[in-house]
């Protein structure tokens, strides 16, 4: 187990040495590739044993004592959403390569995109708060380069609120770690429950508000939102995909770490408004927008929302119907941007009105954007309604009629800005005006279709086995609202 | 923890600020370094345990607490990096634009241009009526 | 492209560039028990090579055409992150070190930790990073473009 845990974070960093070093094209795919390949590899080893065996697998560096050495730990939430990145960023990967000219061109896309990739999984599997920091690092370094890869003058304005907003959030970070290592003497999250729970309650405050700013406005929850909708869109599409499916979540998974293992239902309350403010701003935002990558951006900002309520409920079923939603929001979103950078790449234009028709051109196309579309909105057989219903339902148990109340609104205007898509790229004449051969988009992009594709049926696919999905959510949730289940396991093996 | 060192961090984390605040790329990546260091500060003096070098050749126990250093040095590393990044950053922008001044946020300049010219419009359509009332040759 | 050289600046360049390089990697290889190691020996080195970039005289240097920085930084990445690797293919955890002893007849016991190596990494990816940073932000960046810009004074 020792070295599978590993994996996932060394087998990019070595990928990423190598392409560093070797800039032919050909070559620098086959070592990402593989690289990679080996992470969804040792992740699906890891998931399968997480719900298997071990509930809790966990491995020292270096050989040390439980106390002094770097701990890796994947509980249930952990694998799941390890395996999740890795396999979308090796489907994005794909993605990216068929879409070839723009963004992988530069040489040093592929090795950038193996770091963050090596950011992503460590910060998964962190086992103190101080490796945290250090992977969120790693992660968001890869990302402002990605970010700023073509050097335009809009990447580089775009660029700079991005980066500067993270840098901020860094150093907050940083500061929380630093203040928590000064008040208990340890940054292990297995040993941190208990110390945190002896301390006096202002300084308990104290230092989770700190947390949740930090990692708040990497999740961009309400009021800490407003950098996102600048910055990603001017990333080529299967950056954003990227961004969009992953980034906010690791901080997401940080809020949800802060919040069940570190200070158990501390800020329940503050986080329920938080949730519905950050719901009703994104929907509200991206209603206003007539680009289609802007109102997806919107709608990261939203769905972010309903995670962070079933965080803020914070009982079993709550938590449970959080981890599933995950589960399903991160493929949906990716594959909504990877539609979306299949467009751009025809048309050049995702404005509604300089393009039209596409369900014309393509219906299969038009049906790779529907499905994640009516998903996303939570409309019946898809994955999007499972997971809302969840949700739902876990709050009709806490009686917050409010805050359900809010969802629901919120999905249907979701469902609005869906169909507002539909009808300003789908529908109508053809625009711009193509000639006959060019009028089946797929025909021209195979791989980038292939890759959404794949990425849908996954989507597809969470919805057909929501059953055994939701089983294991429920046991994520269970560790999760159990924190001596984690301290118990990092301490006993 | 002397209390010198407490004023100290005081003052990098208000100076950090305040040069953060600015226009200028250059300034904002000089706060940055700043408030790092006030970061930094802080961690070793709030949480170092005092005594000799944490060395092993040639120092008797008790050590002082090796970790906030390590934190504080990879902490360092990062903001190393962090620098050399926002200063390419900075040097880009001037290379496109002539200046590194940060712009507002886009969302705030499509709404002040909406404003514009619906107050251009608005003067207009005044004028319009000013210069029909005083074509009809009665003075308003 | 050139127009001022003091003579200053290149005689200690000359003199000072081989003995900051030593320094560096005697600071490298006395980080395992003491102050130094492969970040501190990598950031001294770097010095050196600012000083000779600040000199010009590193495009006299065929050996710049060889080792692009990019191929350095990597080469240390290599370097470092085999080595993390490396015990897990003898059943140990990532990152665990392991101690050769041997006995040289003339020279006495030489030991070998394999962290040395990762430290060696480290001293030659720092290397490269700031080559980069050189190449990136240095006055060649204005040469490489067609239209340079007027440079500020």
């Amino acid at each position: 187990m020792n070295a599978v845990l590993a994996l996932p974070i060394i087998a990019p960093l070595v990928g990423a040495a190598l392409t560093i070093m070797f800039r032919h094209s050909i070559l620098q795919r086959i070592i990402s590739f593989t690289a990679l390949s080996i992470s969804l590899i040792s992740a699906i080893i890891i998931t399968v044993d997480v719900s298997r065996d071990t509930d809790i697998a966990v491995s020292r560096l270096g050989g040390w004592p439980a106390n002094i050495a770097i701990t890796l730990v994947a509980d249930r939430l952990a694998a799941m959403l390890l395996l999740i990145s890795v396999s979308l960023l090796v489907i994005v990967l794909c993605f990216a390569i068929g879409q070839g000219a723009r963004d992988e061109h530069s040489p040093i896309y592929h090795p950038v995109y193996l770091v963050l990739a090596a950011g992503i999984s460590q910060a998964f599997l962190a086992g103190d708060l101080f490796n945290l920091f250090v992977a969120f690092e790693l992660m968001l370094m890869a990302s402002y380069v990605l970010l700023t890869l073509d050097g335009t003058d809009k990447q580089i304005k775009s660029g700079v609120t991005y980066v500067v907003l993270n840098v901020l959030k860094s150093l907050l970070l940083l500061t929380a770690v630093g203040l928590i290592f000064a008040a208990t003497g340890t940054v292990s999250m297995s040993e941190l429950p208990e110390l945190l729970a002896a301390l006096p309650v202002g300084v308990r405050t104290g230092l989770n508000l700190l947390l949740l700013v930090a990692f708040g406005i990497k999740a961009a929850v309400f009021p800490l939102y407003f950098w996102l909708p600048d910055s990603y869109p001017s990333a080529p599409s299967s950056v954003t995909a990227v961004f969009a499916g992953l980034l906010t979540k690791v901080g997401v998974y940080g809020i949800i770490r802060t919040e069940t293992l570190l200070f158990p239902g501390n800020q329940a309350n503050l986080l329920l408004w938080v949730a519905a403010f950050t719901m009703v701003v994104g929907v509200i935002g991206a209603l206003a927008q007539s680009q289609m990558k802007r109102i997806l951006s919107f709608h990261i900002i939203s769905q972010i929302g309903y995670i962070v309520m079933g965080v803020a409920l914070g009982t079993k079923a709550a938590l449970a119907a959080t981890v599933f939603y995950l589960m399903h929001h991160i493929p949906v979103k990716a594959s909504l941007f990877l539609v979306e950078g299949i467009v751009e790449r025809e048309t050049g234009e995702t404005e509604f009105d300089k393009v039209g028709g596409l369900a014309r051109r393509s219906g299969f196309f038009a049906l790779l954007f529907m499905i994640p579309a009516l998903s996303l909105a939570g409309i019946p057989p898809f994955s999007g309604f499972l997971a809302k219903y969840s949700l739902l339902r876990a709050g009709f148990d806490g009686d917050q009629w409010l805050i359900i109340g809010i969802a629901i609104a919120v999905s249907l205007l979701t469902l609005i800005s869906m169909t507002k898509i539909w009808i300003g790229l789908f529908w109508g004449e053809i625009m711009p005006p193509v000639p006959a051969e060019r009028v089946g988009i797929l025909r021209h992009h195979q791989l980038m279709t292939l890759s959404s594709a794949v990425l849908i049926a996954g989507t597809l696919g969470v919805a057909f086995m929501a059953n055994p999905l939701y089983e294991f959510c429920v046991g994520a949730a269970e560790q999760l609202i159990n924190p001596m289940m984690y301290v118990k396991a990092v301490r006993g093996s | 923890m002397s209390f010198l060192l407490v004023v100290l961090i005081g003052v990098l984390f208000a100076a950090g600020t305040y040069l953060l605040l600015q226009r200028s790329l250059t300034q904002i990546v000089l706060g940055i370094g700043v408030l790092a260091n006030g970061v930094n500060m802080l961690i070793l003096a709030t949480s170092a345990r005092q005594g000799t070098p944490p060395i092993v050749e040639g120092n008797e126990p008790p050590f002082t607490d090796p970790v906030p250093q390590a934190l504080v040095l990879t902490a360092i590393v990062i903001g190393f990096a962090l620098t050399a990044f926002l200063t390419a950053l900075a040097w880009r922008l001037w290379t496109i634009e002539g200046h590194d001044l940060v712009e507002d946020d886009i969302e705030d300049r499509m709404v002040a241009r909406r404003l514009i010219s619906d107050h251009h419009r608005d003067v207009r359509d005044r004028e319009d009526v000013d210069i029909d009332s005083s074509e009809d040759g009665s003075p308003a | 492209m050139k127009t001022m050289r003091s003579v200053i600046l290149d005689e200690a360049d000359r003199w000072l560039f081989p003995v900051v390089l030593l320094v560096s990697v005697y600071l490298t290889f006395r980080g395992h028990n003491a102050p130094g190691g492969g970040f501190i020996g990598g950031l001294v080195a770097s010095a050196a090579f600012v000083l000779r970039y600040l000199t010009g005289r590193h495009r006299e240097d065929p050996i710049y055409e060889v080792f692009r920085p990019h191929t350095i930084l990597g080469a240390g990445m290599l370097v470092s992150t085999i080595t993390a690797l490396a015990p897990l293919f003898f059943g140990d955890s990532l990152l665990e070190s392991h101690i050769w002893k041997w006995k040289i007849p003339v020279f006495g016991e030489l030991k070998i930790v394999s962290s040395t190596f990762f430290d060696l990494g480290v001293y030659i990816l720092v290397i490269g990073v700031v080559l980069s940073i050189l190449v990136a932000l240095g006055i060649d960046q204005d040469e490489n473009e067609d239209n340079p810009n007027e440079a500020p004074a």
